[in-house]
């Protein structure tokens, strides 16, 4: 399983997995998309790199996510893969695909990242994060 | 258990003790019909937990979980010991309800219910996709986050009555547009004048019952007539303002000593403390240009369906915010800074932040249901004041997940039911329509006959829907 979601009263909780960090980084970030616009599918038409950082593998994720929050909001960029993406210390660098949101029917509903009940650990050889997103 | 500790100490009133860390107890305003979520009750201690907390930290009777601070929670700090936490006004800044009247009865409306609906979705976009039909420039935009409605009624859309009939005249007077970052004013720009998506909407609805004639008469609003509600927020540029200034109070503060990493928060008379005030007060003033954009664009639309339709402010709530306002604590007066999390102020008559023309019968406070359901209009009181630092609920508070409403609800089904009891409506997507769904929500009238019996507002009217439009 990439991620799920979780009950939350308000908002969107989801969990992601993965063999490493790179590849729970990449899961949530395709939960965060199915967050914003449902189970639509989102042609691969351009390419943009991103870069976060953080403080620790908490404010590295929320710092990521938001990026691509502020992609669908800013620049009218709607993501639909992440083809690299590569974590050293807590420095993330991914090249993700998508479209013009303006070329998808959506409403993007997500308000934000928030560190409400959020890790991105480490266990056993599995990565494991959470987050909830304030719509 | 947090919900264990509870003692009551009144009808709908309970407190949660002081223990641990908490530096005040808890105090929550709910009908025991209600159940309190478990999570919430922790984060209403949470709260006490923070420096220059006073009184009691409050969760109020529509509360339900959030991050760092629950929904519907108040809670008002010291000037010099306290702090202000971003957390504790949540993302969507000055997320907020206007109020409009109109001189249309219900049969007016029902016999053009479907033009309405339609007209109306069609008018005012709702976000992405559907982007701004105005737009502006990065300067005026600038003006804009520091005179909030004001501006817009400036540039000839609205009347000078609509900003005097908002909360602070719409406009928070301490804005500084240069506190805004860059990234929040590109996810803004594109946003004024759109609704957004989730809890937001428009809706047309009829006074279906008087509660206070004498208050209803003094506010303009009779049986029958039709109102107009637009719920909608700061949008993008909120949301980022929240999001900058939590990592940067994180980055100069750390959050070792925080019950929850939400709650980070600087000293109200730090200069980080006082720039996200700054801040906040310019996504503040987006909010308020935001809903007198969209009124303006409301009269356009519904004067080709009614050429002499005559439509008005009655008023305008902020529920995400705070403010410096003065109380009564220990006995003594003071200005405290205040924050309304999913909470609405309802100040009693006199006090100089109501309108003039209304100050003799205290503000009104408006409190939408959710979709399909009633709203109400209310009036503050001077119970409040001395209570709940002059605070009320903001609308039902939900109780199930939209995760819970997508697996059991479909958007088609939640249209079929509301088209049945007379209700038209539009929205961007069947998932919303789901996810907000009546069922999931609170019983607004039993959220609202709480705070009437408390006396924290007084029920003025009732109001029912005809059209709904949601992003």
């Amino acid at each position: 399983m990439k991620f799920k979601f979780l009950s939350h009263t308000a908002d969107v909780k989801f969990q992601a997995f993965g063999k490493n960090a790179e590849e729970a980084f990449e899961n949530s970030a395709l939960a965060l998309k199915e967050a914003i616009c449902g189970k639509m599918k989102i042609k691969s038409n351009v390419k943009k790199t991103i870069k976060a950082e953080g403080r620790d593998f908490e404010s590295l994720l929320y710092n990521f996510l938001e990026k691509i929050i502020y992609l669908a909001d800013a620049e009218n960029f709607l993501i639909a893969e992440v083809k690299e993406i590569k974590i050293k210390k807590f420095e993330l660098k991914a090249v993700i695909t998508g479209d013009k949101a303006s070329n998808c029917k959506f409403t993007n509903k997500v308000k934000a990242v928030t560190y409400n009940e959020m890790f991105a650990v480490k266990k056993g050889n599995k990565w494991i994060i959470q987050c909830v997103l304030d719509v | 258990m947090y919900k264990e500790k509870l003692k009551k100490i009144g009808e709908d009133e309970y407190e949660l003790p002081k223990e641990g860390k908490m530096l005040v107890p808890g105090r929550i305003f709910i009908s025991g019909k209600m159940i309190a979520e478990e999570d919430a009750l922790k984060q209403v201690a949470n709260v006490a937990h923070l420096p220059g907390i006073l009184k009691y930290s409050i969760g109020l009777a529509d509360m339900h979980v959030g991050y760092g601070f629950p929904i519907g929670g108040v809670a008002a700090f010291d000037l010099d010991k306290g702090v202000i936490s971003p957390g504790g006004v949540g993302y969507d800044i000055n997320c907020s309800v206007r109020l409009l009247k109109t001189n249309l009865k219900k049969e007016d409306a029902i016999k053009k219910q479907k033009e309405i609906v339609n007209g109306l979705y069609e008018k005012i976009p709702s976000g992405v996709g559907r982007g701004s039909r105005f737009n502006i420039t990065r300067q005026e935009l600038n003006k804009l986050l520091e005179g909030g409605a004001k501006y817009i009624v400036e540039k000839g859309m609205g009347t000078k009555e609509d900003y005097l009939h908002t909360e602070e005249e719409g406009q928070m007077k301490k804005a500084d547009a240069s506190k805004v970052s860059e990234r929040a004013v590109k996810r803004g720009i594109g946003q004024l004048g759109t609704l957004g998506a989730g809890n937001h909407f428009l809706e047309v609805q009829y006074v279906d019952e008087i509660f206070d004639e004498k208050i209803a008469k003094e506010l303009g609003i009779k049986k029958n007539q039709i109102t107009i509600m637009i719920h909608c927020g700061s949008r993008g540029l909120g949301h980022q303002v929240a999001s900058d200034y939590i990592q940067l109070m994180e980055k100069k503060y750390g959050f070792k000593n925080l019950p929850d990493r939400e709650l980070i928060n600087a000293p109200i008379k730090s200069e980080l403390g006082k720039d996200y005030y700054s801040a906040m007060c310019a996504a503040a003033n987006f909010a308020f240009a935001n809903k007198q954009l969209i009124t303006h664009w409301i009269r356009e639309e519904m004067k080709k369906l009614f050429p002499s339709v005559k439509i008005d402010v009655v008023y305008d709530v902020c529920h995400n915010i705070a403010k410096f306002e003065e109380h009564i604590v220990n006995g003594k007066k003071k200005i405290v800074c205040v924050h309304r999390k999913g909470a609405t102020r309802c100040f009693g008559k006199g006090r100089k932040e109501i309108p003039e023309s209304y100050r003799k019968i205290g503000q009104p406070v408006i409190i939408p249901g959710s979709m399909g359901t009633a709203s109400y209009l209310l009036i503050g009181t001077k119970k409040a004041e001395e209570m709940t630092f002059g605070s009320t609920v903001h609308g039902a508070g939900r109780v199930s997940s939209r995760s819970y409403a997508l697996k059991n609800l479909s958007g088609e089904e939640v249209k079929k039911e509301l088209n049945k009891k007379g209700i038209e409506v539009q929205a961007g997507s069947w998932s919303s329509l789901a996810e907000e769904a009546p069922e999931v929500y609170n019983d607004i009238d039993e959220v609202v006959r709480v705070v009437d019996e408390l006396g924290i507002s007084k029920r003025v009217a009732r109001l029912k829907p005809l059209a709904v439009v949601k992003g």
